[in-house]
């Protein structure tokens, strides 16, 4: 299983990096984004400190995630809220399926949200025949064209235009009257407001869950989210244990801190606060709100004291766009859920090692992603420890185990090193341009092999 | 002030690429220093360590802290190497017996341009380098060491040495250790990203202080034919002064990282 998820991985790497087409998308997707995040973090005062402060509150939170989500759970059942705490995605996805059987649910909106995805939701609903739209725009076009969102935040970087224009002509005809930015957008515009308008459930993810209010922050710059958990009569939230946060007035540095670090924005275009189902005293709102708190392997991560700050994560998609192997390979290439540096250091643990490995090991450990991320997870040095877990609880083939130590033997000794090297040089004089060497010559010229070592050379004359 | 300093070689440094680690002792010994080179140093253990075999990379770790211990000043012409040693060390030895000398190890040892710059507190070493050099962050060296201007500095001061800017400069280029050969499509092409900003910086010569980048940017560059070479920081400053022409590498050791034999260094 490992060989065929890792060599699928390889095939999909060298295709989409040998693409230049395709690299020259996400490069210009990227620049553009990166543009935008120069501008917004040049609006903060002091913009390292506001990450220190994130960091500090994310820590304080998933260190105290017990007493928060009670605190949390508390306060939505008093507005009259339903809490459900799933302990993996089956849990999550029987919860809303019997939900929706129960109250004849046939039509089901979605906002955006990275944990149904996890879950695998939407072709379980389907499944039991129950339609459902995406409505945040990247995430309907990836759902037309049946395939994953390419990115956490921007689902359809890996698009041009063209490919837009080309997809709704096809799929939506009638709501389609030109070609333009804004034509096209109006299109996707009337097609998603019939499925608003027809929809029994509303389905959403959280950006944050507040403890000390019992809300749930959502953010968006289409106001479909709005659109999702205030028309159908009903709303389901899904979102993951570690999205709580202590405060509301939390939300003050937090908001303005994913929308730069995500999006370069000040503040994201739609930025909602629900906190329960429709009120007697109010007009609008569902009849029913239902929150499923998701744990699908973070607390096995949350025992993990060594990497437990993975669950600060706020899913901003700053590491994906910091990442040199990201730009090259792009989002589906990982068949993850959450793909670039964050994808994995986090997928093995959700997951299971021994099949997703290979993504820790697919990685230079730049270590940008650290630079950027907004709650200053130690991303590559988590890539690290997922390296060493990989060898100490997946047995390696035998002959890397074997070489290790024959490498290990030789580096112990000088003058067995010295030795290596001499034998190293001498082959690779002799095979040049033999096929085992092919990693390496298949890209690059390989170096001219020096006569001399350089304590050769110390020794002779003291390196003069 | 030091007035004597241990060589910390890497290991791939002493085999591929000695005439670096030759440089490094040029420039070191116009400046006065006294040099040891205690023979027994082999590798520090980051290959192993990078690839998950904690294990197996601990002995290396613990063998290079009982070469190094008596040592007051050791200078390193890597940042990767540098990095090991200092920021990775305390982790990995941190159930070792030898755990209590590894943070004050870590603070002794020094990456080349940050020794000149910090603690030799020098700019200036006197070399005369005549050409558009464009300068590339390595990622060890920018994002674990913080060393970003100190081989700036010391390339504004060379003489005839014009520095150009080279487009997403702390960009990884690539080579990642085992990456490169365990993950050759995706090195190829990050190095391939690169070798494009490198082109469109119009430089004759791409510098860095990490020679396992150079080697793996010179092996692209020279594959797609490109004009500009690779160049390790020591070599340009080793570059003495007095040299007039207009051919690197003529005087001294100085020459491209990889010059092969028989190749005019340079242009």
């Amino acid at each position: 299983m490992t060989a065929t998820r890792e060599q699928e991985f390889h095939r999909q790497a060298r295709d989409k990096a040998e693409n230049l087409a395709h690299r020259k998308t996400v490069r210009w997707a990227i620049d553009t984004y990166d543009a935008a995040v120069a501008r917004g973090k040049s609006r903060f005062a002091d913009f390292e400190a506001a990450r220190q402060r994130c960091y500090e509150i994310k820590w304080e939170a998933v260190n105290h995630l017990d007493r928060y989500l009670e605190e949390f759970e508390a306060n939505v059942l008093k507005r009259g809220g339903h809490v459900y705490w799933a302990a993996d995605s089956e849990q999550a996805r029987n919860y809303v399926l019997e939900l929706a059987a129960a109250r004849g649910v046939k039509r089901i909106v979605k906002a955006k949200s990275m944990v149904t995805e996890e879950i695998y939701l939407n072709p379980a609903l389907e499944k039991q025949g129950i339609e459902v739209r995406e409505t945040d725009l990247g995430e309907y076009i990836v759902q037309l064209r049946h395939e994953p969102p390419y990115h956490i935040v921007t689902p359809v970087m890996h698009l041009s235009r063209a490919q837009v224009i080309e997809l709704f002509r096809e799929k939506i005809p009638d709501d389609v009257k030109g070609d333009s930015h804004e034509e096209l957008t109006a299109a996707a515009r009337r097609a998603l407001r019939r499925a608003f308008f027809s929809a029994d459930m509303g389905i959403s993810g959280a950006n944050f869950l507040i403890a000390d209010t019992g809300m749930i922050a959502i953010t968006t710059n289409e106001g479909n989210g709005r659109l999702c958990t205030s028309v159908p009569r009903i709303h389901v939230v899904f979102a993951g244990i570690e999205k709580v946060i202590p405060r509301l007035q939390d939300l003050a540095t937090f908001w303005p801190m994913l929308a730069t670090t995500g999006t370069g924005q000040h503040l994201t275009a739609y930025s909602t606060l629900i906190g329960g189902p429709r009120m007697a005293s109010e007009n609008d709102g569902p009849e029913e709100f239902h929150v499923i708190l998701l744990d699908n392997g973070r607390s096995k991560l949350l025992a993990d004291t060594e990497q437990r700050e993975v669950l600060h994560c706020i899913r901003c998609g700053a590491c994906l766009n910091a990442c040199p192997v990201y730009r090259n390979i792009g989002g589906h290439t990982y068949n993850t859920v959450y793909p670039g540096p964050i994808g994995s250091v986090l997928t093995p643990h959700l997951r299971g090692l021994a099949e997703f490995q290979h993504l820790s090991y697919a990685s230079s450990l730049c270590g940008n992603c650290n630079t950027v991320c907004p709650v200053k997870i130690d991303l590559s040095h988590h890539l690290l420890q997922n390296r060493r877990n990989a060898v100490e609880q997946v047995r390696p083939p035998w002959r890397l185990r074997l070489g290790m130590r024959l490498w290990r033997w030789s580096m112990m000794d000088a003058g067995r090193f010295r030795l290596a090297g001499r034998v190293g040089k001498a082959l690779l004089r002799a095979f040049g341009g033999a096929a085992a060497l092919k990693p390496w010559t298949e890209y690059r010229d390989l170096p001219p092999v020096p006569e001399k070592s350089f304590r050769q050379m110390w020794r002779q004359n003291g390196a003069r | 002030m030091p007035q004597t300093i241990t060589l910390f070689i890497p290991c791939f440094v002493d085999q591929f690429v000695p005439e670096v680690a030759a440089d490094m002792v040029t420039v070191l010994r116009r400046l006065g220093y006294e040099l040891r080179y205690p023979e027994e140093q082999t590798c520090c253990g980051q290959p192993a360590f990078n690839a998950g075999f904690w294990d197996e990379a601990r002995p290396l770790a613990e063998r290079f802290v009982r070469v190094f211990r008596l040592a007051e000043t050791i200078v390193c012409p890597s940042g990767s190497c540098t990095t090991m040693v200092r920021c990775f060390y305390p982790e990995l030895l941190s159930s070792s017996p030898l755990r209590g000398e590894v943070a004050a190890l870590g603070k002794r040892v020094f990456e080349f341009s940050e020794f000149l710059v910090d603690v030799a507190k020098v700019s200036d070493v006197g070399a005369t380098f005549p050409h558009k050099v464009a300068y590339h962050d390595s990622c060890h060296l920018l994002r674990e060491l913080n060393i970003r201007q100190q081989p700036r500095e010391l390339l504004r001061h060379v003489k005839g040495l014009e520095l150009v800017e080279l487009n997403r400069s702390d960009e990884c280029c690539g080579f990642g250790g085992m990456f490169a050969v365990k993950f050759p499509e995706i090195s190829g092409a990050m190095g391939d990203v690169k070798a494009g900003h490198v082109e469109a910086s119009g430089a004759d010569f791409v510098a860095a202080c990490d020679p396992s980048c150079l080697l793996h940017m010179e092996g692209i560059l020279r594959r797609k034919g490109a004009r500009v070479r690779t160049i390790h920081l020591a070599s340009i400053l080793a570059s003495p002064a007095a040299a007039t022409t207009d051919r690197a590498g003529q005087a001294g050791t100085a020459q491209p990282a990889m010059a092969a034999p028989g190749d005019e260094g340079g242009r």
